[in-house]
């Protein structure tokens, strides 16, 4: 078992290799290896689940080879109380979005083949310890996402995969730059984060440029990487496009994954490796500007009319809190961030699988356009309702723990930005109401009354997110117990960091 | 063998040399410069054997002439073997008309 | 304080929930396999189980001395970072068990009703699974031993609300009053959850950070001089939960979803938004009294907008036509009544108040939706009438509830109402002008009620006469809870009889171990006036007997002519009136048209200028490209096509050396051969 963090970023690779030797018209055999690849690392994960231990600091199943040993790279993989949600989030996903794509019949070989791939590069990110490893993997993800939205599409699929994938690579690059800045700033060189994470306390002081130092200014071309991923307000108009265009599974995979993945590069990489700059941006960049999202967001949610734009401004309303929460640098408010990072993974997986299925059958997705679903499809009524519930974080169900620890959390740094943050209670459950009852509820719509209700498989793909809505909702330390601890830790990183900080607030 | 000194080889050598030169560039017969390259190889066997004789105590001259004398035979064959070729082709062995390679 | 560990409070929010899971998941067979007869038990029996447990608890309350009256049962952790803890813990102490009596009782009655009243209804099981749900986060919301358990129970009303309301979803004038509650309610869980900030970071900066209720209680003291953006944190915060309160408990200024949500089936308007849900606002600052008995500003706005609601939900109750919508205002009104009370720190009368509002209005609710189940669905009272001997038991039970509302002597309502208005006056936040608006409330209550009394059940009968034929009484499982109603509303008073009038007053021995810590509010203060006691009954009394009588010469005996009066002014205030102060259009145009057209401008402003300033760079990026491209075309390419042009130049004409032929060449060969040789000799 030492090697499993590295079996399950390489299963679905070898996967994807079987995939390119089948015929290309063997469907359903294609279909059901890429399954039989996603659900090894799915038991892995449930087995790290079980095993990891959750009162170690540090990280946990390393494995470090030498790669290129001429630039100090080296393979090394290890997985922390941060890391490990995210790469179970990633591992649940994957299986339940190889589901949900069972309709696709274009290309069969080369989707499934693509999407392997993207799920090496998203483990991998998760996983990687060498900051070299983390951008082979950062980009690795990056080109199957770019084919999947841009063949698999839909009619703007063109526009919107080279949007997405131009938006992002000018976000690689600034990280690029800060990249071989740490490494060749550390002697002797190395892009291993543990050592760099431990070097966060030599760089200079010095103001370098318009005041800002050396740490200031390698924050922020790794914060507009990041933040281009979150997406953070202004950087994030590429997702609403990328996702209304984008096949269904590909959406849950953005929304689910992908986003997450700028979080979690500012939490490692950011928080753990520049504290200092850290603490003297988190006031604007995260707090302001997650608030910012939180309500921006959500208002913008209200005035679409195409339901998966609707629910991609939501992701952004959503992710907002996870700044909100990272910023305070509380307990609770850094917990409830992860945490939020790990729920929004799932609820809003299910709200664009709930989508999917209903463009499945409308071939549309206007949200005026429906009306009394609830009379046709009672089921798939009841799956969304709850969805939709826990999406407005109604307490039982798992969003609603996070975004309490995250508004508490961020009380005690910042109540003015709470108590603005926290009536996104009411916008959010403004427009997720009003989308229901004109989707869902009222008179029927003549046209849609012989729409097929919800099938096995749509329902294979939704149930398990939704138990895990429930159960995280009752039991949230299944996932909090997991993360506590280091984060916890890097609370104490920044905030003794802060200390010494130049104050720029 | 008194009274033939090494001149009389070199001289021999040269007249030989001087007529295959003559043959090689005078001749339109294909085949004809090949005698004529035959000629000069054989001009440089007398010439190999001749100091090899009144230079040194080695027999290098000897072998070097031996080689030349295989060397000339399988040219011998290479060249009349193009020259079958060429005259497939061109019905003539004239080394006028065969200026494909011109420009 | 000493509590009594105990593990079988759980049940009693469990068995509820129990029933809705089952009602929920397998409603829908169970009701096509052993019909509504199923549901029906499945749904009753885990409310009336929780009924008996409650009374166990009860029971066991009793057995305990007066102090130690707190049984805690805690279930598991359940949140648990950094300073903060909140377990799922339930407590029943002599307020919460007042409350889950009334629940689980009523609530029980409620249910029974329900199975006669959505009697044919398809989706049958749907209604008792969320009625259930219902039952089961209003008895989170009273057990909750911490704020996080109550918010649960909170916010748990409010979507069964929504979801009650729109029951009959294919009527989007239903489905909008649903979203119009949760979304209002979302409003006051807002102000709730600051609350729950504000108290937890006051406390936990003291190193007490702690969210149950006794924790907080007994740390109460720690945060009196704190201040918080130059407030004080008790008054901040208790301000903040108010606001939660006014959106649970229909208070000014959120009142506005309670008349809506009368498009709701009966029953559940009879449960959540007259005996139950309703009172969650009240019941939470009763919960708090500690909290708010430090704040005397938050009292006194408390008291003044309990006032306001009470008089102006009366103004507008005096004109409408729709008999639930009568009842809706009439229960704004009476929430007023109880936030007077919390306001004057007279905690008891407040909740004695709810208890007794519980009944008779649940009676009234239920006695509307038996007049409506009787009537074919007709809710307009101008096409009623005469129904008092076609529907006796409904009459009867009905004019006994409104009896007990109106404030008649010796029922459950004389002695609630009369108990607080006397706090109004006596107690040392209270003041005259808060008793005067009581009581004209009170008088419009009585005046109201039996207009409506009179219009429904008096006179000929308006209906359309094939809907008179059908008019009959409703099934035994309707009429069985308006008796038990009825009576309740004759007799609960007597549990709180005042001191002046010869009693004992148990109810307020039975509440005083929950209320020591906020009684300095004036709970015991006040009573030796007797006679000024007497008086002000009998001024209360009397207007009370007025405004019946102002409504029997206008309905009964029709001397005066309603419509005559409705033209005073030229009908302005009676529209004013009938239109409810407008307060719907306002909040229509300001908020919600304000909301709107903020998203779609910032909808707007995300694809035109955040979107326009992405889509810029790249069209800019193309045109700067383009002349990149124009550039190396004619300037960089060009210089390396003339490179090759003049090599192409120049080979052509060296070529002209193969001659091809053999002699040629070996001539150029001799030649140079010659000429190297040359110039070595020489």
């Amino acid at each position: 078992m030492d090697h499993v963090l590295s079996w399950m970023v390489f299963l679905p690779l070898l996967g994807a290799a079987v995939i390119l030797c089948l015929p290309s018209s063997a469907h359903n055999l294609i279909k059901q290896t890429a399954l039989a690849f996603t659900l090894p690392p799915l038991l892995l994960g449930i087995n790290l689940f079980q095993s990891f231990d959750r009162g170690a600091e540090g990280f946990q199943y390393v494995v470090r080879a030498p790669w290129i040993a001429s630039y100090n790279i080296d393979y090394f993989v290890g997985v922390d109380g941060i890391s490990i949600s995210m790469v179970l989030l990633t591992v649940l996903l994957c299986p339940i979005c190889i589901l949900a794509s069972w309709g696709i019949n274009k290309a069969v070989k080369g989707y499934f083949a693509l999407f392997l791939l993207l799920d090496v590069g998203m483990t991998g990110v998760f996983v990687a310890l060498d900051f070299f490893l983390f951008y082979i993997f950062w980009e690795v993800m990056l080109l199957p996402m770019y084919f999947l939205i841009g063949i698999w599409g839909g009619p703007r699929k063109e526009y919107a995969a080279i949007k997405f994938f131009l938006y992002t690579l000018a976000g690689s690059v600034l990280m690029l730059v800060a990249m071989l800045y740490l490494y060749f700033s550390a002697d002797p060189h190395t892009f291993d984060m543990v050592k760099l994470m431990a070097l966060s306390g030599s760089y200079s002081q010095d103001p370098v440029f318009l005041g800002l130092t050396t740490q200031h200014l390698l924050w922020l071309a790794l914060f507009i990487g990041f933040a281009i991923k979150i997406p953070a307000f202004p950087f994030h108009t590429w997702l609403p496009d990328a996702h209304v265009e984008a096949p269904t599974a590909i959406s849950v995979i953005l929304a689910g994954v992908l986003l997450k993945m700028g979080t979690y590069g500012i939490l490692r990489i950011n928080y753990g490796m520049l504290p200092e700059a850290t603490a003297d941006f988190a006031f604007w960049f995260l707090a302001v500007l997650g608030t910012w999202n939180i309500i921006y967001g959500a208002l913008c949610a209200m005035a679409q009319t195409d339901l998966k734009k609707l629910v991609a401004y939501s992701s952004i309303s959503h992710m907002g809190y996870v700044m909100l929460g990272m910023s305070a640098f509380t307990p609770q408010g850094i917990n409830g961030a992860v945490l939020q990072m790990f729920n929004h993974g799932t609820v809003t997986a299910m709200l664009f699988l709930l989508v999917g299925v209903i463009y499945d059958r409308a071939h549309h997705r206007d949200i005026n356009g429906f009306g009394g679903l609830a009379g046709v499809m009672p089921v798939y009524t009841g799956v969304t309702a709850l969805a939709f519930f826990a999406a407005m974080g109604l307490p039982g169900l798992s969003a609603f723990i996070s975004e309490v620890l995250v508004l508490l959390g961020a009380w005690q740094a910042y109540p003015g930005l709470t108590i603005i943050a926290a009536s996104a209670v009411v916008l959010t459950a403004g427009y997720m109401l009003w989308t229901m009852q004109r989707v869902w509820l009222g008179p029927t719509n003549e046209k849609y009354v012989g729409l097929s209700e919800i099938n096995a498989r749509e329902l294979a793909t939704l149930v398990p997110l939704g138990v895990i809505v429930v159960v995280l909702g009752v039991y949230p330390h299944a996932v909090l117990d997991l993360i506590n601890t280091s984060l916890l830790k890097l609370n104490d990183v920044v905030l003794s960091a802060a200390s010494t900080a130049v104050a720029l607030r | 063998m008194h009274g033939i000194s090494l001149e009389h080889f070199l001289t021999v050598g040269l007249l030989l040399f001087v007529l295959g030169l003559y043959t090689v560039l005078t001749r339109r017969n294909a085949i004809g410069i090949l005698m004529g390259v035959e000629l000069i190889l054989n001009s440089a066997n007398i010439n190999y054997v001749a100091f090899a004789r009144y230079g040194g105590s080695s027999t290098d001259g000897q072998i070097f002439a031996i080689f030349v004398i295989m060397l000339a035979a399988a040219e011998a064959a290479v060249g009349l073997a193009i020259v079958l070729g060429i005259y497939k082709n061109f019905d003539s062995i004239d080394v006028e008309a065969t200026d494909t390679l011109r420009y | 304080m000493e509590l009594t560990p105990v593990s079988y409070i759980r049940w009693i929010p469990a068995l509820p929930l129990i029933g809705a899971v089952l009602n929920g998941f397998a409603g829908a067979g169970i009701q096509r396999r052993f019909g509504e007869r199923g549901i029906a038990i499945l749904a009753c029996a885990p409310v009336l189980l929780a009924f008996a447990i409650s009374v166990q608890a009860f029971l066991h309350l009793l057995s305990l001395e007066p102090e130690s009256r707190f049984l805690l049962d805690r279930v598991a952790g359940w949140i648990d970072i950094g300073t903060m803890k909140a377990d799922i813990a339930f407590l029943v102490d002599p307020l919460s068990c007042v409350m889950i009596l009334v629940i689980t009782g009523i609530g029980g009655l409620i249910h029974i009703y329900a199975t006669g009243y959505m009697h044919g209804d398809q989706a049958f099981w749907r209604f008792f699974a969320f009625l259930n749900l219902f039952t089961f986060a209003m008895l989170t919301l009273v057990l909750g031993d911490n704020l996080l358990v109550m918010f649960v129970g909170w916010e748990g009303v409010g979507l069964c609300s929504f979801a009650l309301i729109g029951f009959w979803w294919t009527d989007h004038k239903n489905t909008s009053a649903g979203n119009k509650a949760f979304i209002v309610n979302r409003v006051g869980d807002f102000g709730f959850l600051l609350g729950i900030f504000l108290i937890f970071w006051s406390l936990d900066s003291q190193g007490h950070g702690a969210l149950a209720f006794r924790d907080i209680q007994h740390h109460a003291g720690s945060i009196a001089d704190m201040h918080f953006w130059g407030w004080p944190v008790a008054t901040l915060a208790t301000l903040f939960l108010f606001v939660g309160a006014t959106g649970k408990s229909a208070q000014i200024p959120l009142y506005v979803w309670l008349p809506d949500a009368m498009q709701g089936p009966t029953p559940v308007s009879a449960l959540i938004h007259a005996a139950t849900m309703v009172t969650a606002g009240v019941y939470m600052i009763a919960r708090m009294n500690f909290l708010f008995a430090m704040a005397p500003e938050t009292l006194a706005v408390v008291a003044g907008i309990g006032a306001a609601t009470a008089f102006f939900a009366a103004t507008i109750g005096l004109v409408q036509n729709d008999i639930k919508r009568v009842l809706a205002y009439s229960t704004v009104s009476q929430l007023g009544y109880m936030f007077i009370a919390m306001g004057v720190g007279a905690w008891t009368a407040g909740v004695f108040h709810l208890v007794t509002h519980d009944f008779f209005k649940a009676c009234l609710f239920l006695g509307s939706g038996s007049v409506i189940h009787g009537m074919s669905n007709e809710q307009d009272m101008r096409k009623m009438g005469g129904l008092r001997t076609k529907m006796p038991i409904t009459f009867w039970t009905f004019l006994i509830a409104t009896l007990a509302i109106a404030g008649t002597p010796l029922t459950a309502g004389f002695f609630s109402k009369d108990e607080i208005l006397w706090k109004a006056w006596s107690s040392e936040y209270g003041s005259p002008v808060l008793w005067v608006i009581g009581v004209a409330g009170a008088g419009m209550t009585a005046c109201y009620m039996f207009r409506q009394v009179f219009m429904t059940f008096f006179g000929e009968c308006r209906a359309d006469p094939e809907v008179q034929d059908h008019i009959h009484e409703s099934p035994f499982a309707m009429t069985m809870p308006l008796v038990v109603l009825a009576a309740g509303s004759l007799l609960v008073g007597f549990l709180g009889v005042p001191e002046f009038l010869g009693g004992s007053n148990h109810f307020h021995a039975w509440l005083a171990p929950v209320f020591e810590h906020g009684a300095h509010g004036g709970a015991h203060h006040g009573h030796h006036d007797v006679a000024m006691e007497w008086t002000l009954m009998m001024i209360s009394v009397a207007v009370a007997a007025t405004g019946v009588f102002i409504a029997y010469l206008f309905y009964f005996r029709q001397s005066f002519s309603a419509a005559r009066v409705a033209a005073i002014g030229g009908g302005g205030p009676y529209t004013l009136l009938l239109n409810k102060y407008y307060v719907d259009e306002i909040y229509n145009f300001v908020v919600i048209g304000g909301t709107l057209l903020i998203s779609r401008f910032l909808a707007w402003f995300d694809g035109a200028i955040v979107d326009g300033i992405v889509n810029a760079t790249a069209a800019i990026t193309r045109r700067v490209s383009a002349f990149n491209g124009m550039f190396d075309n004619r300037v960089v390419d060009a210089l390396v096509n003339l490179l090759a042009n003049r090599t192409y130049a120049l080979g052509t004409r060296l070529r002209h050396v193969q001659t091809g032929g053999i002699n040629a060449y070996l001539y150029v060969i001799v030649g140079a051969v010659t000429v190297v040789l040359l110039a070595r000799l020489m």
